[in-house]
């Protein structure tokens, strides 16, 4: 044994080309949106202004959700099409908390606040059925967004207004049962969280302009780094540290600076700071988490239920607290999606946001089977960039702007069809070669 | 009974779907005691640990009869955890392994080491931070015990098979309540020089107090090591003996109630056939068993056998001409050059391959036997169907027929050709992987380990099969093997793998010193 060669992790020797290939055949669905991206922004003649402008609210309203995706995938669960009924517990929070008339941070607390046992009871339930469903959990959760779908009809339909007494008359109906076909949040909840300094008539307590936000976060990065490594690890600062801090913070007020000196039209565009924050939040507590026991838990049953089964981890317990914690944090994503856009359809917001939701996860890069916070954000990125962009194309190039409308609906689809083929395919692809033997 | 036993089963009783695969089975094992158990494929053996271990086949299939003591009370064994909680370790038969985690994350699987955060103060144990360096320092410590130099922080998959199995080893050595420890056929997957050193490791674990519960076929390893020996025989308990009271033959006899027959040692003289295979500086990137160039002549209708130790490369020349793993060099069949890295292509020239890596290539666990065994066939050589125009059929009757004289030539033992394969015993498992390769009539056949947790008397059953086919048939065979004695009953040439290469080729009947010699990379005194 003692003469055993140890094997070497090095990688197989290959060419560039090889290597390069495999890239991109790992990484196509990622390319491919990328550069219809790029070529979408270029024909639509779009201003960057506009773009930026844009972008800035889908994104920072959608990442929430998009991530929201990502814990399930870890435990092997595949895409959570159920969070679809975490958007309806979002939603009928929403409505309580505008009939009882709070208003703006406070109200949106009261409406996390609220939803939680909501979603927790709601994410319990769907993770039994998943745990009968074993290997069917997509379609699983599929099926079970449209059996909700009635129940939620039901309710809101039929039940409010009459068992559930509501005696008001901008969200009741007439007939004095059930809510309207939409629910206006204007003059309440509306930007409660992009926007909470307008509820005490602050125009910019936590929304700054887009160039000092730029500036303040290169400039707290670099602290914080500092901080970190050489106060708190009491290492001495070297000298790329410091021309590698000074460049990034050099580069970014370089810009900022520009841009609030020439009063450029950039400067128009706020940031919702405190849903950055919410949002950072939660990359930093997935990032925990899959350092923590539990998280590791949901990657060990991700990996093989058996074999994690065998080794004592209550694999049913994991992978319904995976669902649990998804729902939650669908219907806090679903409740900042809501607040920005400022009304909803009251039968009709839940029913898109799980296909685009996986959608987005799936554009950057992410698999059934893998899922990071990076992948994540990159898709809601590229999928909106996509939805900003292909109208504006539509019409520069057919000169009509529907084309585009049609063509990015397609996408959305298309690519939730093609990623789950692939993945199939994969899989049968990997099966085949292993038994043909 | 003695009062200091640390396990006692009494009247352990299992019937599966109506058939009683174990009855009335009573051990008793002190603490520092090393138990061997032994017979047959099928006899009951990893029933009996699964019991043990509360394996949800057990509880799922109505559980079982009898009764379990631990340290002389009374336990109730209901699920893994139970067992775990009791200080039951077990060593499976077959890999329980995440692929794609590091040895240290597998070693350490659910018992990860924890570290408190702020977060955890709050929300309680379960979001304590994994505290890697320990985990990693426990990892090293237990791979020390087994003396394996892999690095703890390397990832599982692609490893082969034997480093897995120090793998799982290692995890059960890091448990620290450990009382009594079950290994499976610890030693089926090893070389005999890995086994020693394990049959070792072993008597230091039993020399600290632990139980040790021992599932072998090779009963050399059995009297060499256990205190006391069970025989079991179709589910019933035959004997529990003293081991000074025993020997390998009677064991033997016991087991399968026969007497062993001697091995066949003759062998042909087939250097002046004509090259059927010729291999010309073959590099095979087979993690943990490189094979770093050989040339290497195959002759047409020879046995020829593989042998050498383990991550010496000698397993990675079957994967590299299959297709497997990333190969560079050349290949020629019949003098035509073969396309490498290419598994189609390799079987359309008339190659089938037996892999040691049963679970992870070969069988599909919930199918019948008739359909693994005629698989192969049906997908890449259009037998067993039935044309109808453009549509085609598969011929049941036919399929049925074969699988069932593969049952009677192999002497698979289950209820009938449409049991699922899982449903058998892992040396029928392994004997379904070998009528599925037959079935395919190779021109070569590439066979890996193809007795691996097969009992002696089977042993002997297919070691038969290959000789029989390569005369009846004429198929070329390749067998890589790690048992030196097997490949010695049967091939007509032996080549020596170490350090990648072929370090020598030696007749079946050459001394014990020759081979020795060149599997520890010195030269023979005389070659063949
Ligand atoms: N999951 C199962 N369902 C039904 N029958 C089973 C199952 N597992 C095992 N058996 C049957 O139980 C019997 C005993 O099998 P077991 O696996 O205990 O044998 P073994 O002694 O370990 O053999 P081997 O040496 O081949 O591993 C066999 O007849 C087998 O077919
Ligand atoms: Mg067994």
């Amino acid at each position: 044994m003692s003469t055993k060669p140890t094997p070497s992790a090095a990688p197989v020797p290959r060419d560039f080309s090889a290597r390069s290939k495999e890239f991109f055949v790992k990484h196509m669905v990622t390319i491919m949106f990328l550069v219809l991206s790029v070529l979408g922004f270029i024909l639509s003649g779009m201003s960057p202004f506009l773009f930026l402008m844009d972008i800035v609210a889908r994104v920072s309203r959608n990442a929430f959700l998009v991530l929201s995706l990502v814990i399930p995938v870890m435990a092997g669960m595949g895409l959570n099409f159920s969070i679809v009924l975490g958007a309806m517990a979002g939603q009928a929070s929403l409505i309580f908390v505008t009939h009882w008339g709070v208003q703006g941070l406070p109200g949106i607390l009261l409406c996390m606040a609220l939803v939680t046992p909501l979603a927790m009871f709601l994410g319990f339930l769907t993770g039994n059925l998943f745990n009968k469903t074993k290997g069917q959990e997509m379609i699983a959760g599929l099926i079970l967004g449209f059996f909700a779908q009635g129940i939620y009809e039901l309710i809101f339909l039929q039940l409010v207004g009459g068992l559930i007494p509501m005696a008001n008359t901008t969200l009741v109906m007439s007939s004095g049962i059930g809510i309207r076909t939409t629910v206006d949040l204007t003059n309440g909840l509306k930007y409660g969280l992009d926007w909470p300094g307008q509820f005490w008539g602050n125009d910019l307590l936590l929304r700054p302009t887009l160039p000092w936000t730029v500036l303040g976060i290169a400039a707290a990065v670099v602290v914080a780094f500092l901080l970190y490594r050489f106060v708190l690890k009491g290492k001495i600062p070297s000298i790329s540290h410091l021309v590698g801090g000074a460049a990034c913070l050099g580069i970014a007020s370089w810009w900022s600076i520009i841009q609030i000196q020439t009063s450029s039209q950039i400067n128009w565009i706020r940031v919702p700071l405190l849903t950055w924050f919410v949002i950072a939040a939660l990359c930093g507590f997935i990032l925990f988490f899959s350092r923590t026991k539990l998280g590791q838990d949901m990657r060990s049953v991700g990996q093989d239920r058996h074999v994690a089964a065998v080794a004592g981890i209550q694999v049913n317990r994991v992978r319904i607290i995976a669902i649990m914690m998804s729902m939650v944090m669908a219907a806090w994503g679903h409740i900042i999606f809501l607040q920005n856009m400022g009304a909803f359809s009251t039968y009709g917001s839940h029913e898109q946001i799980g296909l685009y939701s996986v959608a987005a996860l799936l554009i950057g890069g992410a698999t059934v089977a893998k899922a990071t916070i990076g992948q994540a954000l990159l898709g809601v990125f590229l999928f909106h960039t996509l939805f900003v962009v292909s109208p504006a194309a539509g019409r520069q190039v057919f000169g009509d702007a529907q084309i585009g409308e049609y063509f990015r609906v397609f996408v959305a689809y298309g690519v939730i069809g093609v990623t789950l083929a692939m993945h199939a395919w994969k899989l049968l692809i990997q099966n085949r070669a292993k038994q043909q033997l | 009974m003695a009062p200091n036993t640390v396990l006692r089963m009494e009247h352990i009783g299992k019937s599966y779907y109506g058939t009683q695969v174990l009855k009335d089975i009573n051990i008793a094992v002190k603490p520092g005691e090393i138990h061997g158990i032994v017979g047959e494929n099928g006899a009951g053996k990893s029933t009996l640990m699964n019991i043990l271990f509360g394996m949800s086949v057990i509880h799922s299939t109505g559980g079982y009869e009898g009764s379990l003591y631990i340290d002389g009370t009374s336990a109730s064994i209901t699920s893994p955890q139970d067992a775990m909680a009791l200080g039951i370790g077990m060593v499976h038969q077959e890999f329980m392994l995440l692929p794609n985690y590091t040895l240290t994350e597998n070693i350490k699987l659910n018992r990860e080491v924890l570290k408190p955060n702020p977060i955890s103060r709050v929300f309680g144990d379960n979001l304590k931070s994994l505290d890697f360096a320990t985990m990693n320092r426990d990892a090293r410590s237990a791979l020390d015990r087994l003396h394996i130099n892999i690095e703890e922080y390397a990832q599982v998959a692609g490893l082969p098979v034997g480093y897995m199995q120090f793998t799982e080893i290692a995890r059960e050595l890091d448990k620290k309540n450990l009382k009594v420890l079950v290994f499976d056929e610890p030693t089926a997957v090893l070389a005999e020089s890995e086994a020693d050193h394990l049959l070792n490791a072993m008597k230091e674990i039993a020399a600290s107090g632990i139980a040790i519960l021992f599932i072998t076929h090779r009963l050399g390893e059995i009297v060499e090591i256990c205190d006391h020996i069970t025989v079991l025989r179709d589910g019933t308990h035959v004997v529990t003996k003293p081991k000074t009271e025993t020997d390998v033959f009677e064991l033997a006899e016991l087991m399968v109630g026969s007497q062993m027959e001697a091995a066949d040692q003759s062998s042909r003289d087939t250097s002046q056939r004509a090259k059927l295979l010729e291999m010309r500086n073959l590099v095979v990137h087979m993690p943990g068993e490189r094979v770093r160039g050989v040339d290497l002549d195959v002759y047409d209708g020879e046995i020829l056998g593989l042998g050498g130790l383990a991550g010496q490369g000698k397993i990675g020349i079957a994967n590299g001409l299959m297709g497997l793993f990333p190969t560079t060099g050349d290949a020629l069949f019949n003098g035509t050059p073969i396309a490498l890295n290419n598994p189609k292509a390799s079987m359309a020239q008339g190659f089938a391959y037996v892999s040691e890596d049963r679970r992870g290539v070969g069988l599909l666990l919930d199918s019948s036997i008739e359909l693994n065994i005629a698989f192969s066939a049906v997908q890449n050589q259009e037998q067993f169907i039935r044309r109808w125009g453009p549509f085609t059929q598969l011929d049941s009757g036919s399929i049925r027929n074969h699988a069932l004289q593969y049952i009677k030539d192999l002497d698979i033992r289950c209820t009938g050709p449409t049991q699922l394969v899982r449903r058998l015993s892992g040396g029928n498992q392994q004997k379904v992987c070998i009528a599925r390769a037959l079935t395919m009539n190779p021109k070569v056949l590439l066979v890996s380990e193809p007795t691996r947790g097969i009992d002696v008397g089977a042993k002997r059953i297919v070691l038969d099969a290959l000789r029989r086919l390569n005369q009846e048939l004429g198929m070329t065979i390749i067998m890589t093997s790690s048992e030196l004695g097997e490949l010695r009953s049967i091939c007509d040439r032996i080549a020596i793998v170490t350090d990648g290469r072929i370090a020598g080729i030696l007749k079946p009947n050459d001394s014990d010193v020759n081979f020795g010699l060149l599997m520890s990379g010195q030269q023979a005194s005389k070659g063949a």
